[in-house]
């Protein structure tokens, strides 16, 4: 069985545990398991079962919350306030919907923050690990990774532009930069956080260095992983607007570049709420996997 | 007994840490023989360096000084003789019941078919089998302890060597997992050596109690139990356990004053 495939736990294993162990109290078969464990697994067993409360109360919150927002917004919009109301701004929409322009504008942005994104990912998490495995990388490592998180990716433009023109490359690179930033630092915390009892645990049980870093460092710190992930993502969204100033013909960033010069607030909005939500989608999709593999984490 | 015979020889280990700008002295030419099949306790005060010992056994660390020889080979890192029990039980979280069992199998490369059925056994051995596919945060304390006793189990060490792996349960627990530890081990003699801060635990699992002092950390008493003596509850509540109860206990609380030992004032605990 893969060490590192998605635990399948969650809260329905845990109800059938708890009942059984109360369905058969007296056999004998878990005889060490006196007050404690009743204990211990009452509130278990009560985590369990709130969520499906809980959630449902929550997701009424959030979208009584949304409402409230969008009737403010509406409010604001009404008494003079320089706003495009919202029939305004679903209507300009349809018309960038229809036109095709916002689908674009949309692959467009995608494609440059998820290949920056993937590309900073991909080169954080091998980094990161190095720097938490070998002291002698992390010495020579640790100080780039330091000054060029004091350095905003924005700042980093001007430079990109000259040394890599105008294309897609410096857009994308200072996507990249920006995840991979993020993610570096996560993964380094991971790998030296990573419990010592658990590779001495291992070591004992005849594993080498390659084994532990495979079936103990690396299931350890995926939790940390997928934190540095989330915070990339923003780190990259974040910088793609000021990345489509640079010379884009199309893209989510430059259309509210573009509209700005218009004076055109309809479409300013919907660019601005298509990278919400599209940001959003791309956080809720990797808090499921967050979920997915790091299940097995004792949480609170 | 003689060095050639002994299942496990430490000799005149001294074993010291830097701290800042002193050292300490975790261990101070300590020597001990343990035969093979023998039940070891070992006690003492915090900082007498038993941990530091196991450690050194377990190849997890190096002694400064001195040797330290299992099967008469010198200890150069882990080997699957030796199987640990950790305090906080050491459980991968991610890995199953199961899993973790299956763990030390196939770091040693056994076939999977194997894996899986001696797996199954020593859950079995355990009473942990209606959890085998149960993620360590769903047991209780005292079950991921049986877990992690069937993890060192399952690879089959001549030597079991455990730190203190009741220490974190609670008393009737405890009770419960020291009797289950002797049976298992009745029915499977292997070497054990058991590190503890309870003297009632030390006196009701050896065969011998080693008593260990502090600063530095050293061998301070030996205390043999008749081997043949059976360990059930008849043992705990009799007054030959009090009496060695009492005799261990003063080694361990009384060390200061080395003539302390039959203090009437101070004697056991209720």
């Amino acid at each position: 069985m893969d060490p590192t495939r998605p635990q399948k736990e969650p809260p329905m294993s845990v109800l059938d545990q708890q009942g059984a162990e109360e369905r058969d109290p007296v056999a004998g078969k878990t005889p060490d398991e006196p007050a404690g464990a009743d204990a211990g697994g009452g509130p278990k067993a009560v985590r369990g079962r709130e969520p499906a409360r809980r959630r449902g109360l929550f997701l009424v919150l959030n979208a009584v919350s949304v409402l409230l927002g969008i009737g403010l917004w509406w409010v604001l919009a009404a008494s003079g306030f320089t706003l495009p109301t919202p029939p305004q701004v679903v209507s300009r929409a349809g018309t960038l919907i229809s036109n095709g322009t916002l689908a674009g504008d949309v692959r467009a942005s995608l494609t440059r923050v998820l290949i920056g994104f993937a590309l900073g990912t991909a080169a954080a998490v091998p980094v990161g690990f190095l720097m938490g495995w070998y002291d002698i990388l992390r010495g020579l490592i640790e100080p780039w990774i330091q000054f060029f998180r004091t350095i905003p990716p924005l700042a980093i433009i001007p430079l990109a532009v000259v040394i890599m023109g105008i294309d897609e490359t410096p857009k994308i690179f200072v996507i990249f930069l920006a995840a991979f930033l993020a993610c570096v630092v996560a993964t380094y915390q991971g790998v030296v956080s990573v419990d010592r009892t658990l590779i001495n645990a291992a070591r004992v049980l005849g594993a080498g260095d390659l084994t532990i870093f495979a079936r103990v460092v690396v299931p350890a710190s995926t939790p940390f992983i997928l934190v540095g992930m989330r915070v990339g993502l923003g780190s990259a969204w974040a910088t793609l607007v000021a990345a489509e100033l640079i010379a884009a013909q199309k893209g989510l960033g430059y259309r509210i570049q573009n509209a700005q010069l218009y004076y055109d607030l309809p479409t300013i909005f919907v660019g601005l709420i298509s990278i919400g939500i599209l940001g959003l989608l791309m956080d809720r999709a990797l808090l499921l996997a967050e979920r997915r593999l790091t299940g097995w984490q004792e949480r609170r | 007994m003689t060095t050639e015979t002994a299942k496990i020889s430490v000799q005149d280990v001294t074993k010291t840490f830097e701290l800042g700008r002193e050292t300490f002295t975790a261990l101070d030419r300590v020597s001990l023989d343990i035969a093979d099949h023998e039940f070891v306790t070992v006690v003492g005060p915090s900082g007498c360096g038993k941990s530091t010992l196991m450690n050194i056994l377990a190849g997890l660390e190096t002694p400064t000084a001195g040797r330290a020889l299992v099967d008469g080979a010198p200890v150069s890192g882990p080997g699957p003789e030796r199987g640990v029990i950790f305090q906080q039980y050491a459980l991968f979280p991610w890995l199953t019941v199961r899993q973790n069992v299956e763990f030390g199998l196939r770091t040693t490369g056994v076939p999977k078919r194997e894996r899986r059925s001696r797996a199954e056994y020593f859950i079995e051995l355990v009473g942990l089998e209606r959890f085998a596919d149960a993620l360590p945060k769903t047991l209780s304390g005292g079950m991921r302890q049986r877990c992690a006793i069937a993890r060192a189990y399952a690879v089959d060490p001549s030597i079991l060597l455990m730190d203190e792996p009741f220490g974190a349960l609670d008393a009737l627990t405890r009770v419960k997992l020291q009797e289950q530890l002797l049976h298992t081990w009745s029915r499977d003699k292997r070497t054990v050596l058991f590190i503890t801060h309870d003297v009632d635990e030390a006196v009701f699992l050896a065969n011998r109690v080693i008593v260990m002092a502090a600063r530095p950390g050293r061998v301070y008493d030996v205390i043999d139990v008749d081997p043949a003596t059976e360990r059930n509850e008849e043992f705990r509540l009799s007054p030959q356990f009090a009496a060695l109860r009492n005799r261990v206990w003063h080694s361990v609380y009384h060390q200061e004053g080395r003539t302390a030992v039959p203090s009437p004032s101070a004697s056991a605990r209720s």
